[in-house]
C-alpha cells in the first residue's frame, strides 16, 4: 500500500515526465517547461490542475500547445487533469531555462539577452553574439521576425542571418 | 457599474480588433518582406489582444456567448472602437501616422491599466504592454525616418499627420461607460493620461521634423457606436464568411 503522498510524488512526477515531451510547434527544440509556460501543477481533490500561459496574445501555437498536452497524457494514461489557461502574471522571457537557453543557440537561435524591463524606446542595440560564430559584430535587421517571439539579425562577419528570441 | 465595465471591454476589443483588420490588409502588399512582416506581426499581437478581451466581455455575459458572437455578429452601431483606427491604410505614411497616434495612446492606457483596481482589465493589460512597446517603437522609428527622410517621404507624412489629426484626440474624450469607472477608481480618466501622451507626440513630431499640426475639433463619437464612412466597408468584409454561412468553422 502506498501512502497519500507517496501517491501524489509519483502521480506528479508521471505528469511532469509527459509534459517534458511536449515541444513548442515553432520552435521544437524548446519543451514547454523549458520555456516557461507552465506555471503550476497542483492536485486538487485528485484533479491535477495544470496552468499554462500564453507568451504572446496572438501567438497561434497555444491552441496547439494545449491540443498536444491533451494527446500526450491521454497517451499515458493519465485522465484526471484540467488545464487552466491564465493571464496573470504576464509570460516573461526571463522565464526560460538556463538549458533552453543552450538549446537554442545550438539551434541557431539567439537567446534572449539582458531583461524586459531594460526596454527602451530608442538607442537600445545591445551587443548580440551570433549564434553560429560568436562575433558581436552583427545588425538588427527588423524587431520583427517569422514568429511572434524572433526578431531578425544579420552577422557582418559571417554574413549569416540569424533569428534572435527577443526579450519580452 | 458593471455595464459601463462592459461597455469599456467591447471598446478596447473593438479597438484591437479593428486595427489588427486594417494592419492584416497590408500582408502581402508591404512596401518591403521585413515591413510587409513586421505589419503582419502587429496586427497578429493586436487580434490576439482583441480575442482576450472579447473573451473576458463573453465571460461577463449573462448569456452564453463567445468571442465570435462579439467580433462576427454585432451591427455596426455597437462597435465602440476609435474612428482612427477604421481610417483606410492608403499608402504607408498614412499607416504609420495612424499607428504611431494610436500606439502613444494605447502604451500609455495600458500602462495605466496594468494597476487597476479591477483584476480583469489589469491581466490583459499586462499581457498586451509588453507587445505594444514593440508596435511604439516600430511606429516611432517610421515617422522619424520617413518624417526627416527625402523631401518626398517627408510631404507624404506631413499630409497623413494632418489629415488623420482630426482623429488623434477622440481617446481622451471621456464616454459616458470611461465616466463612470474613473467614479468607482477602475480606470484613469483619459483626460489625465493626455498630458503624457501628448509630451511623447510632440517629442517624436519634432524628431521627425515634421509641423506640428494646428488644433483642430476632434472628431468623435466611435465609443459610443457613431462610426465613419470607412466602418461598414470593414464590417462587410469582416463578417462576410460568418453572415453567409452562419455557424460555419474551420
Ligand atoms: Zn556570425
Amino acid at each position: 500500500m502506498q501512502s497519500g503522498s507517496t501517491q501524489l510524488r509519483v502521480g506528479r512526477q508521471r505528469v511532469m515526465q509527459a509534459l517534458e515531451t511536449v515541444c513548442d510547434p515553432e520552435v521544437p527544440v524548446l519543451t514547454i517547461l523549458d520555456l516557461g509556460i507552465v506555471r503550476s501543477i497542483e492536485n486538487v481533490e485528485d484533479i491535477w490542475q495544470i496552468d499554462i500561459t500564453p507568451t504572446y496574445s496572438g501567438c497561434p501555437a497555444m491552441n496547439m500547445i494545449e491540443a498536444n498536452i491533451r494527446l500526450t497524457l491521454d497517451a499515458r494514461g493519465i485522465k484526471n487533469y484540467r488545464i487552466n489557461t491564465v493571464l496573470e502574471p504576464a509570460w516573461t522571457t526571463d522565464w526560460m531555462s538556463e538549458a533552453g537557453r543552450k538549446k537554442l543557440k545550438e539551434y541557431g537561435i539567439a537567446p534572449p539577452q539582458a531583461s524586459p524591463h531594460q526596454f527602451k524606446l530608442f538607442g537600445d542595440q545591445q551587443l548580440l553574439e551570433c549564434p553560429r560564430c560568436e562575433s558581436t559584430n552583427t545588425e538588427c535587421i527588423s524587431q520583427f521576425g517569422s514568429t511572434s517571439c524572433k526578431a531578425l539579425y544579420r552577422c557582418l562577419d559571417c554574413k549569416e542571418p540569424f533569428d534572435y528570441f527577443k526579450c519580452h | 457599474m458593471s455595464d459601463s465595465k462592459k461597455k469599456y471591454i467591447l471598446h478596447l476589443a473593438d479597438n484591437a480588433l479593428i486595427l489588427g483588420h486594417r494592419l492584416s490588409e497590408w500582408c502581402g502588399h508591404g512596401p518591403v518582406l521585413e515591413q510587409d512582416i513586421a505589419m503582419s506581426n502587429i496586427a497578429l499581437d493586436l487580434i490576439g489582444q482583441a480575442r482576450n478581451w472579447y473573451q473576458l466581455r463573453a465571460r461577463l455575459d449573462e448569456a452564453d456567448i463567445t468571442e465570435d458572437d462579439l467580433a462576427y455578429l454585432r451591427d455596426i452601431r455597437q462597435y465602440r472602437n476609435l474612428l482612427l483606427l477604421e481610417q483606410e491604410n492608403q499608402d504607408f505614411a498614412y499607416t504609420v501616422v495612424r499607428q504611431f497616434l494610436w500606439d502613444s495612446y494605447h502604451h500609455a492606457l495600458l500602462s495605466d491599466l496594468m494597476d487597476s483596481s479591477d483584476q480583469d482589465l489589469r491581466a490583459v493589460a499586462q499581457k498586451s504592454f509588453k507587445e505594444v512597446q514593440y508596435h511604439l517603437k516600430w511606429s516611432s522609428e517610421w515617422m522619424i525616418r520617413l518624417g526627416d527622410g527625402t523631401e518626398i517621404s517627408h510631404q507624404k507624412m506631413q499630409t497623413a499627420l494632418n489629415d488623420l489629426w482630426y482623429y488623434a484626440d477622440e481617446c481622451f474624450v471621456s464616454s459616458e461607460y470611461e465616466e463612470e469607472l474613473v467614479k468607482n477608481n477602475v480606470i484613469t480618466d483619459p483626460s489625465i493620461l493626455a498630458k503624457a501622451v501628448k509630451k511623447m507626440r510632440e517629442e517624436i513630431i519634432q524628431r521627425a521634423t515634421l509641423d506640428f499640426p494646428e488644433e483642430v475639433y476632434a472628431q468623435r463619437g466611435g465609443k459610443e457606436g457613431i462610426h465613419t464612412e470607412q466602418m461598414g466597408y470593414i464590417l462587410a468584409d469582416l463578417q462576410y464568411m460568418q453572415r453567409t454561412y452562419p455557424n460555419a468553422k474551420w
